[in-house]
């Protein structure tokens, strides 16, 4: 511990003020901390202590705390079962294809938009576009399930007028399920995912648009060799965060579209440890604690290692 | 003839004539664009269209973009079922009440780690932050729930989640980047104490952010179906039981008590149409809310959050 006496902050001037002093200065502010710090120890870091369920097995007669130690048993348990090849591969399957189809389009978007002349079109197509990402999932999916319906749906219709037949049903197919759900994604996110690319655009230096323009660059040129390299360290940033959650997959999305047809393509990680944690007959409390941890330690793993390359090779990170 | 007098002779850069290249580089940017807002709109377009057809031509897949044999039936049909009120009711309820519970928490977090000389400032951002990157997962806070006796109650649908980091982050960013340090010091100065600042001078000068992160934790609630899925048995305290009525198609099992048998086939023939006036009723306050704040999105606000 050191001592509270020398430890001393410079104040402007060169005074120096001591630690305690400061914080009895500030005591207002602390106040204002108080009920969010509350909140967050026991809503936010008090669960963290219930991961230790993961290493024990259930007594109910003991509690959390009481329970018996078993040590990895749960993990080996789950990585032995027939699930965790199967719903491993569709969470990543699910993550990759997001990230490969969705991750450009915003960015795409945010530099067609960024040279639009007309601004009250713009500001038009900004109101429209944000509008799917202030509906709720399980509208998303409604709507999905109403107009993918091979016999009442736009679907139907369009494939009978141009095939004269009424298509397969795609929303029990588990093939067609990721393409559904990656896509009916985009629809919804590109256009707030771009709202950040904006930004990044907005903040672009004039002046480098007018030397290239001097210099002889064609609209399309400015694009390509200014506002990319602009938009690069966001990128990078968006890229990290979105790395950092390639093991979860929302478990709101999925259990709604999810149904008994479907479901070899469809149980990612999430909607598992649901089913086995709350909805079993017999819920297994440690054993989905084990597998949401398995996932959260991947993502802090993962993260942290993005991060730590995009570091060394982009010089630009999250921390 | 001199540079200078060259380039003084060229033409405003409004007036300059489009190169071959960039007319051909304009008119794809504005047919992808509006091609692609186009097909965001679609889709909300039929649905709203569908809502206001007749079950018949909702069934049979006749309405492809305006409505097909007008009718306001299905709208009818839902103000009659009343056990959707009170899911309304909760919604509403739940959206104001956690709202409310979070923007306050979030500004008085804010506010506290926007203060430069804070001691132990790091710390307290980190211990913020980091619940960002990790939680305890599904079941330590199913059982958090269980026994602090929230299961079942209206506190589970408002009290949890009070502060999104993301949230936070964007409104400390502002605090920190909008008002200016020669307003706090000339505070100090006057002997204003922190509270007051916070109250009289910080607050009013902060409507963009609040009135952002007030839409963001509105749509939040509004659209919120898992809490209640997973911690409310109780009917009576679900809101909008959309997943029910759009997913599981079990209104249909609801209405079907109260009605005679010519009614209830007729209203099976309505089942998409009335999913359609659902929905149409489920977004619209959202749609409605939301252009309003729009323009304080784009520039400051967002740019704010990622630097910070």
């Amino acid at each position: 511990m050191k001592d509270p006496s020398l430890m001393t902050a410079r104040l402007a001037g060169g005074r120096r003020e001591k630690l305690w002093l400061r914080i009895r200065r500030h005591w207002q502010v602390y106040l204002f901390l108080l009920l969010p710090v509350v909140y967050l120890l026991i809503f936010a870091y008090y669960p963290m202590t219930g991961i230790q369920l993961a290493f024990k097995t259930f007594d109910y007669k003991k509690g959390i705390w009481g329970s018996p130690w078993v040590g990895f048993e749960q993990f080996t348990k789950f990585f032995n079962s027939h699930m965790f090849s199967r719903v491993v591969t569709n969470t990543l399957k699910i993550s990759a294809y997001e990230i490969f189809a969705g991750f450009p389009i915003p960015i795409i978007f945010a530099l067609l938009l960024n040279s639009f002349r007309h601004n009250k079109l713009k500001r038009v197509v900004q109101t429209v576009t944000y509008m799917p990402h202030f509906i709720s999932v399980v509208v998303i999916v409604g709507m999905l399930f109403q107009i993918m319906n091979s016999r009442s749906g736009l679907y139907g219709t369009f494939s009978r007028l141009l095939t004269g037949t009424y298509p397969r049903d795609v929303l029990g197919s588990a093939t067609a399920f990721v393409h559904l759900y990656v896509w009916s994604g985009i629809w919804q996110g590109f256009g707030w995912g771009s709202i950040i690319y904006l930004a990044a655009l907005s903040s672009v230096n004039p002046e480098l648009y007018e030397a290239a323009e001097i210099d002889g660059a064609s609209r399309f040129q400015r694009v390509f060799h200014i506002d990319i390299p602009c938009l690069l360290p966001t990128a990078i940033i968006m890229l990290i965060l979105r790395a950092g959650s390639v093991m979860t997959i929302g478990f709101e999305k999925v259990y709604l579209m999810q149904n008994a047809l479907n479901l070899s393509a469809s149980e990612v990680i999430s909607t598992y440890v649901y089913k086995v944690g709350l909805t079993a007959m017999i819920p297994d409390y440690p054993y989905a604690t084990a597998i949401g941890l398995f996932n959260s330690v991947i993502n802090l793993v993962l993260i942290i290692t993005v991060n730590e390359l995009a570091k060394r090779y982009g010089n630009t990170s999250l921390w | 003839m001199p540079e200078a007098v060259i380039r003084a002779m060229r033409p405003l850069k409004n007036k300059v004539k489009l190169s071959a290249a960039d007319k051909i580089y304009y008119s794809i940017v504005y047919t992808i664009v509006l091609l692609l807002t186009l097909l965001v709109l679609y889709p909300l377009i039929v649905v709203v269209s569908s809502s206001f057809s007749s079950g018949q031509a909702v069934t049979n897949g006749r309405v492809i973009f305006l409505p097909v044999e007008f009718s306001i039936e299905s709208y009818k049909r839902v103000y009659e079922y009343t056990v959707i009120w009170t899911g309304y009711r909760n919604t509403i309820f739940y959206t104001v009440a956690g709202t409310l519970w979070n923007v306050c928490m979030t500004t008085c977090a804010a506010f506290a780690l926007s203060r430069p000389k804070l001691p132990g400032r790091g710390w307290l951002t980190f211990l913020f932050a980091f619940t960002a990157l990790f939680n305890g997962g599904l079941i330590p806070n199913f059982l958090l729930m269980r026994d602090l006796n929230f299961l079942n109650t209206i506190w589970v649908m408002i009290i949890p989640g009070a502060i999104s980091v993301y949230n936070m982050i964007i409104t400390r960013t502002f605090f920190q980047n909008s008002i200016p340090a020669e307003l706090s010091e000339a505070a100090v100065v006057d002997g204003c104490s922190d509270s007051r600042f916070f109250f009289a001078i910080l607050l009013p000068l902060s409507k963009a952010v609040l009135a952002v992160i007030t839409l963001f934790y509105s749509v939040g609630h509004w659209n919120a179906y898992f809490a209640a899925m997973i911690y409310l048995t109780n009917r009576g305290l679900w809101p909008l039981f959309l997943r029910e009525i759009l997913i599981m198609n079990q209104f249909s099992a609801e209405m079907l008590t109260t009605l005679s048998d010519e009614e209830i086939l007729k209203l099976q023939g309505m089942s998409d149409l009335l999913k359609y006036a659902f929905i149409v009723i489920a977004t619209v306050p959202i749609l409605c809310i939301y252009p309003f704040i729009q323009k304080y999105f784009a520039k400051g606000v967002m740019i704010g959050s990622l630097k910070g």
